[in-house]
């Protein structure tokens, strides 16, 4: 009697527009596999023939994985990598392939049958990494970042290697080691390489958090200084430290310690994937040395050294703020205006980004707290069949429960965090774009100088002060030596900077576009569980009589 | 409100009636014509909404076979309080009465976003207007559902459709003069609510003679508190659902604003993802809504009526009670010798009284239970249709979606 309850909101005729539209654009792009060859086969630069072919079929393959429902979330982006020894490759596909499918699969899995916390402790436990593997990006060789545009590539291809070799750090088994407030975090850092600067192809090292802040601090004063971009340092949370430092069990702290885990992981991938940071003999040291490190005693937050830090930066700032330098090159005007117009985006994108995870976490709670009341609700019904359907509705709404956290996370780790990672990359070319700056104002502060020896020099010799005048003509060569080193050594940082913006372009676009088809296939993969789920359900709801 | 002008004659309102009502013959009986009812129209006014309630009838009592009144919702309540009332219908399930048009939490969320205008992009704002227009529109037909729902009921009950007090409420053309509970009305009645509730937590130790009714009392009693606490669950769930669909609105902008600065092969891909995005939210919205529509108000729907079947119970156990203390009271006069006939004529009447009730409870509670099982078994089938047809919507979009950004790459 009550149905007429039910009437749609929206009408029939909407959701078959919006079907049509689904189709239309099926239509719109057909996937056939032709085309498919033919744009990949449209082969870059610098690529030989054997490469091509063999990312038509990577792709192939690939694209028989997506259609593949049950499959699991396996991407093989990387895989047209150059190939330099099969088994290292082999075993670098096998733990890049790892990367991509056991954070959401294992975590999803256990999530069905464990508490949460315990899946996430477990995940963290194993060597998954829920990230963005930059590895691949490190692995994909110059060619292929055909699309960027055309300068970025020259200056890419500017006599650079360093595709050579490959290289790929994993951080697992986060550990609390002592107690109390001196208690601290080690990792173990596996590096997995072919380069033979390394002494093995295979490293492991257990390394501090601290540790990890002590080489981005001596690589932060060396390099940015010539130019070099250098990937940020996770940032120092004495919150979530505390928390892990009073926390008894480590479950608690889970989600904290993975987050943290999955970043030192992509500022290791990140700085290795730079020729000149890789050769950096501090970061050597840090994947291969075997014992521990001298302790950086610089990278307490409360420290000293900490404090001072902080007042360099403000003085920084106002630097930035005091001095205006007039752009001549108009491809730094541009850059610098793109590249601030990227951080306003991104961190408008991070925010709402966030805001999904937080409701999307959110709506796994809720579907959680109703699946339990509607399996009360089910064992009070008196009627046999509507009792089991609302048992079994139940339990599919915790399936779906455990496939929303999953989404959540992957949310979180594929599109959040990979945002976060370049709004703090961007305040790393920000500051190499001061350094020139800086460069620029000693190169003109040089050439003011010398403007005024000159001037006192024509002074002198109005005044026939012959003896000054000679004295101020040494410092005037002095002076133009200057000037010509300060405008040297502008023009050096300046190629410098430009090779290193367009790279970090390069990978900008390799990471995102990576990162989004991963994100995309993540919730197709979960939209077929879903469909899987209600389809087990429906009988159950059909049986009701 | 501009909200409001979208709705005054709203045609979908009137093409849907059609599909409704179809999907109503499961639970009610539609191959009896003689007295038929709908809403043809509904107005939304600032403060409140005018049904316009449509008969078509070939009943005798009715002056013409076919009338339409304007009525509203205080007017609903009215009619539905005659009915709890009389002491005839104490043996029937009184469907429950529709609730109060309620559109203050669209209002509200509106009048936000107007706060928040200034902190947004022009397309997220309309977008986010949109959104709540659609919410408020669907709001507004529920509402104007449960109104129609409730007459329907009224209409096909073989006894409550002969009531004097629904005929003037469909027939009478001038306003029914019930506007509103003033005051002291409101204040009796919480006092007639709280003295029902202690009353009826007196009667909880009064044992019924009956089984039947002893276990559907109990059952009852409980199945109404956690249909309550469900229904509760699957409003914040569908309700935060939502929050997410709508986080997709920003996102997509967010990714819009990405391409336009972008000056590499990117701008491409960002421009499809927002549109897949935008796509995909209208997906997610509507999983949300039709959850709500199918899950959460079947559930609340019976949470409505188990409240009248309890209150049907209730009116029952009074009865008893009072059938019972007649007993006593006939008991007392007999050995006393005293008013023994008024006694006699009291205790006729509890019995008689009790004993009808009890019949006719018998049977409506059966009807109760019938009508429950094809309603959610309907709902849920539907539910789980939807969801499938959404989900699989969804999944089609991204594999297109994926497909095409490979291909480009």
């Amino acid at each position: 009697m009550a149905d007429g309850l039910e009437p749609p909101p929206f009408e029939e005729e909407q959701e078959q527009k919006e079907e049509d539209d689904l189709f239309s654009d099926a239509k719109e792009k057909p996937s056939s596999p032709d085309t498919d060859a033919s744009t990949a086969s449209n082969p870059e630069s610098n690529a030989d023939g054997g490469e091509v072919e063999k990312k038509d079929d990577d792709e192939e393959e690939e694209k028989k994985d997506l259609f593949d429902d049950g499959g699991g979330s396996e991407i093989k982006l990387d895989s047209d990598e150059e190939e330099e020894s099969p088994t290292s490759d082999d075993a670098h596909r096998r733990s890049g392939s790892g990367d991509y499918a056991n954070p959401f699969d294992s975590a999803s899995t256990t999530a069905a049958v464990a508490p949460a916390a315990t899946a996430a402790a477990s995940a963290s436990k194993e060597d998954v990494t829920p990230q963005i593997s930059v590895s691949q990006t490190s692995t994909s060789s110059a060619s292929k970042v055909s699309g960027t545009s055309k300068d970025s590539r020259e200056e890419l291809e500017n006599g650079e290697d360093e595709n050579q070799y490959e290289i790929k750090i994993t951080v697992t088994e986060p550990q609390k080691m002592g107690d109390g407030m001196g208690a601290y975090m080690v990792y173990r850092v596996v590096t997995k390489t072919t380069n033979p600067v390394f002494r093995k192809s295979e490293m492991s090292v257990p390394r501090r958090f601290s540790d990890f802040l002590g080489l981005h601090s001596k690589l932060a004063e060396r390099h940015p200084s010539q130019g070099i971009i250098v990937p940020p340092a996770p940032e120092k949370s004495v919150l979530g430290m505390t928390k892990i430092k009073m926390s008894k069990e480590e479950s608690g702290s889970a989600d904290f310690v993975e987050r943290r885990r999955a970043t030192l992981e992509r500022f290791l991938n990140r700085t290795a994937t730079h020729p000149v940071l890789l050769a950096d003999q501090d970061f050597k040291e840090f994947l291969e040395k075997d014992s521990d490190l001298p302790r950086a005693t610089s990278t307490s937050a409360l420290s000293g050294a900490g404090v001072m830090r902080l007042f360099h930066k403000v003085g920084d700032t106002f630097e930035k703020i005091a001095f205006k330098m007039d752009e001549n090159d108009e491809w730094f005007e541009e850059k610098q205006q793109q590249i601030e117009a990227l951080d306003q985006q991104l961190h408008k994108l991070h925010g709402s980004m966030e805001a999904l995870v937080a409701h999307r976490r959110e709506l796994s709670q809720a579907t959680a707290v109703f699946a339990k009341s509607a399996a009360m609700l089910g064992n009070v019904e008196e009627h046999t069949t509507l009792s089991r359907a609302l048992s079994q509705l139940a339990e599919t709404e915790e399936k779906i429960e455990a496939v929303q956290k999953q989404q959540a996370d992957t949310d979180f780790y594929v599109l959040a965090e990979l945002l976060k990672d370049y709004i703090q990359l961007i305040s790393s070319v920000k500051e190499v774009f001061h350094e020139r700056v800086k460069s620029y104002r000693n190169w003109k502060e040089a050439e003011t100088m010398l403007g005024k020896k000159r001037e006192a020099k024509a002074k002198y010799e109005v005044l026939n002060k012959a003896d000054k005048a000679a004295q101020v003509k040494q410092e005037i060569t002095e002076w133009e030596g200057r000037v010509e080193k300060g405008q040297e050594e502008f023009e050096k940082l300046s190629k410098v900077i430009r090779r290193e913006v367009s790279r970090f372009e390069a990978y900008r676009v390799e990471d995102f576009k990576n990162s989004i088809v991963k994100y995309l296939q993540n919730l197709m993969e979960n939209q077929q569980k879903l469909i899987k789920y209600w389809e087990a359900f429906l009988p159950e709801a059909k049986a009701i009589a | 409100m501009s909200l409001q002008d979208g709705v005054d004659d709203s045609p979908d309102l009137l093409a849907e009636d059609q599909e409704t009502r179809q999907g109503r013959s499961d639970t009610v009986d539609l191959t009896d014509t003689s007295l038929m009812v709908d809403i043809s129209d509904s107005l939304s006014e600032r403060d409140k909404v005018k049904f316009t309630v449509h008969t078509k009838t070939s009943l005798p009592q009715f002056k013409k076979p076919e009338m339409s009144v304007v009525r509203q919702h205080e007017e609903f309540i009215w009619l539905h309080d005659r009915f709890v009332e009389n002491e005839d219908y104490a043996g029937i399930v009184i469907p429950p009465a529709p609730p109060r048009p309620d559109f203050d939490a669209s209002r509200e969320k509106l009048q936000r976003l107007g706060e928040g205008e200034g902190t947004m992009t022009k397309e997220e704002f309309m977008k986010m207007k949109q959104e709540l227009e659609a919410e408020y529109l669907a709001t507004f037909k529920k509402t104007v559902a449960m109104h129609e729902v409730f007459l329907q009921r009224l209409a096909a009950h073989p006894v409550l459709r002969q009531d004097v007090n629904f005929e003037v409420f469909l027939e009478y053309e001038g306003d029914l003069s019930v506007r509103g509970k003033n005051k002291k009305e409101k204040l009796g009645g919480f006092f007639s609510r709280l003295t029902k509730s202690v009353d009826e937590s007196l009667l909880s130790g009064q044992k019924d003679v009956d089984d039947f009714f002893e276990n559907e009392k109990q059952f009852l009693i409980e199945y109404h508190a956690k249909i309550k606490d469900a229904t509760m669950k699957a409003d914040k769930m569908t309700k935060v659902h939502k929050n997410v669909a709508d986080s997709y609105i920003q996102i997509s902008t967010g990714f819009v604003l990405l391409a336009t600065i972008e000056n590499t092969e990117l701008d491409k891909i960002f421009t499809r993802v927002a549109e897949l995005l935008e796509k995909a939210r209208k997906l997610e919205g509507r999983v949300a809504s039709d959850e709500d529509l199918k899950l959460s108000d079947t559930l609340r729907y019976y949470m409505r009526d188990s409240a009248a079947a309890k209150d049907l119970l209730y009116r029952r156990t009074r009865s008893l009670a009072d059938y019972e203390a007649a007993n006593k009271a006939l008991e007392k006069a007999r050995t006393k010798n005293k008013d023994v006939p008024q006694a006699e004529k009291a205790q006729e009447t509890c019995c008689k009284k009790f004993e009808k009730i009890s019949d006719v409870a018998k049977k409506e509670i059966a009807e109760f239970k019938t009508r429950r099982i094809a309603y959610f078994k309907k709902h849920m089938v539907e539910m789980v249709e939807l969801e499938l047809k959404h989900a699989k919507a969804q999944a089609q979009l991204l594999k297109n979606c994926i497909s095409s950004l490979q291909e480009e790459s």
